[in-house]
């Protein structure tokens, strides 16, 4: 959406130095992606600090399994090791300061980095999401090849899949392959692991509701550019109708689907969470719940911080990789 | 979707021909089969909500250690639980809170994106921007994760849940509805209202409001069915509404553990969520094309 309006932008200020206005774009929009990081930390803090209650009780309490108030002492101890007496804006300070230098915080719980449990379990999740969204892209785009422009029994499924899709929550269709294919035929691992053959059902249920999207999305602009004038143009030169769809209609309808990759990216990495603990996968799913049920405020947050980070850096990347497949933002 | 749909500029708000009788009825005749029939869901659901003890086939807190983990059967219609209770009437039981989160995370999800998309779309330049780059940052978090957030911080429960998924979906609406008035404010009739000369306050009031509110009520249904897909998405982490309130979510968390063995815990109730968030998808497109709002629907 934002390379539109950015289309434009160039377009105004069209001049013979391409390059250096590339930089610039390029130069404009990692100062937007950090600017969204910082105030997306802010904001996470700011609504942290609202958790009611007594947060060095609740640690000692946690851990040592105890409801009794905690000594004087005991709780200075916490509170100074966490910082928890410090005004607001010091605390903030601090926390800003620690982004910065790549420190998220120690855990209450686990009592170790954030950064440490983050990194050893978020390999495992970035590899499912990538994976999916591959998947995602092959269904939409061999969905998109088959049905769009077309009235057949492709394009009713199509437009049914869509919907369907749309609509069912990961965890159910999760439990339904789960139930299926690793508990009634035996094919897959009932708890994933981190082998190949665990990867397959928990990608295939990430990927659905995604394929839909974006099959929905370049489905309507491939519709649309069936009845352009270099569609029928390669038509009258003889071309198949399948050689037309695939060589000249897909590359420019996948535009707009590549557009929200980036978006699709972040909705992934969401959904990982809940797929994640269907199949009893390890991952950074299986940290934050365990994180949020335990109240462990750093771990969530920084959780919560490094997923805005992926979103971030994933668009900043589409949006660029946008001015190499769309060579007509170059020449303007 | 609706390709022959007339665009807001040849239809204000308010036009009641002189046949409005005749035209709903061929309206009425023209409703698809599919809607028909997603509307006779949401009836059952309603009643279920409304009324549960109508449609309960059990006692839905009654135990039966004898009877326990037992499959789907004429007796029990989605099976039993690990203590024997009948999962149908449980599941009937929990659709009235299920439907209350749905429909409150909805409204809260509604009420920010107005706020927001409002001043984004009326107010000047510089509040739009302001307003617009804020929206931004409120995308970077995925739904999801803002809503766990919202119940770390403070702890789960149903007041927690309805705020989280709204506080989750809400961006979505404010840029929905920031287009939305954008969209009306530079709509032909209300430049010829002000070339007539009607004061703003009118021209707000009697062009823009009625006209850029109306297709948010299509909007709402589908959001409904998708607030409690995802409230219950919170719930199956064991994050909603604690188990041994048979809400929707609830029935799933609980049912977690059993799968290997009872599949009927989990899919069954997971069933009443996607039949009941299709049958809403279906009548809220429906409504959509009826309205002839040209705004696209994406609530992820």
């Amino acid at each position: 959406m934002s390379t539109t309006v950015d289309t434009f932008t160039v377009a105004e200020t069209a001049a013979p130095r391409g390059r250096r206005r590339l930089a610039g774009r390029v130069g404009r929009r990692l100062v937007g992606a950090i600017g969204v990081l910082f105030a997306a930390a802010t904001v996470t803090f700011f609504l942290q600090a609202l958790m009611p209650g007594d947060r060095a009780r609740l640690i000692i309490n946690q851990s040592n399994g105890s409801l009794t108030n905690p000594t004087e002492a005991e709780r200075a101890a916490v509170a100074e090791r966490y910082h928890l007496d410090d005004s607001l804006l010091s605390q903030y300070a601090h926390y800003i300061g620690g982004l910065v230098r790549g420190d998220l915080g120690v855990s209450y719980f686990q009592h170790e980095k954030v950064t440490s449990i983050i990194g050893a379990q978020i390999g495992s999740t970035i590899v499912l999401t990538l994976v999916a969204l591959v998947l995602a892209w092959i269904i939409a785009l061999t969905v998109t090849v088959l049905a769009a422009g077309r009235d057949n029994v492709w394009s009713k499924l199509a437009s049914g899949f869509q919907i369907v899709s749309a609509s069912i929550p990961q965890y159910w269709v999760g439990t339904i392959f789960l139930v299926v294919f690793s508990i009634q035929l035996g094919i897959f691992p009932v708890e994933s692991g981190s082998g190949i053959d665990g990867l397959i059902l928990p990608a295939i249920t990430l990927a659905l509701p995604v394929a839909g999207f974006l099959g929905q999305v370049s489905q309507d602009e491939f519709s649309r550019l069936l009845h352009q004038p270099f569609v029928t143009s390669s038509r009258t030169r003889g071309s198949s109708d399948l050689s037309v769809r695939v060589r000249h209609v897909l590359r420019h309808a996948a535009l707009p689907g590549v557009t929200l990759s980036g978006w699709a990216l972040g909705f992934l990495f969401s959904g990982a969470v809940i797929v994640e603990t269907v199949f009893a996968r390890p991952g950074i799913g299986s940290v934050l719940v365990t994180a949020a049920t335990a109240r462990d405020i750093p771990l969530v947050t920084g959780v919560v911080i490094v997923s805005a980070a992926v979103y971030v850096v994933a668009n900043l990347l589409v949006d660029l990789a946008y001015t190499v497949i769309d060579p007509r933002l170059k020449d303007q | 979707m609706s390709t022959a749909s007339p665009s807001f500029d040849e239809a204000p708000a308010g036009t009641g021909g002189p046949r409005r009788g005749a035209v709903a009825w061929a309206h009425l005749r023209s409703v698809p089969v599919g809607v028909l029939l997603s509307s006779v869901v949401l009836l059952l659901f309603l009643v279920a909500a409304l009324v549960p003890s109508l449609l309960e086939t059990h006692d839905p807190f009654a135990t039966d250690l004898a009877a326990s983990l037992q499959s789907p059967s004429g007796s029990h219609l989605f099976g039993t639980d690990q203590s024997g209770r009948d999962v149908f009437s449980r599941v009937v039981h929990g659709t009235g809170q299920s439907l209350l989160i749905g429909l409150g995370s909805t409204g809260v999800a509604l009420v920010i994106g107005l706020v927001l998309g409002i001043a984004a779309g009326l107010g000047g330049r510089w509040t739009d921007a302001g307003v617009s780059r804020f929206i931004d940052v409120l995308f970077a978090f995925p739904t999801l994760f803002l809503a766990l957030l919202l119940v770390a911080i403070f702890g789960p429960g149903i007041t927690t849940t309805i705020v989280a998924v709204g506080v989750g979906t809400s961006p979505g609406y404010a840029r929905m509805v920031r287009g939305q008035f954008l969209a009306v404010r530079d709509a032909g009739y209300v430049e010829a209202a002000r070339a007539v000369g009607h004061p703003p306050s009118r021209i707000v009031r009697q062009h823009i409001f009625p006209n850029a509110i109306r297709p948010l009520v299509a909007i709402f249904t589908l959001g409904v069915g998708q607030s409690i897909a995802f409230a219950s998405g919170l719930a199956y982490l064991g994050l909603g509404v604690a188990p041994p309130a048979p809400e929707w979510g609830a029935l799933l968390d609980a049912g977690r553990q059993y799968v290997t063995e009872a599949w009927w815990l989990e899919l069954m109730p997971g069933a009443a969520i996607v039949l009941f968030a299709l049958a809403v998808t279906v009548v809220g497109r429906h409504v959509q094309e009826r309205l002839e709002g040209n705004v696209k629907v994406r609530i992820p």
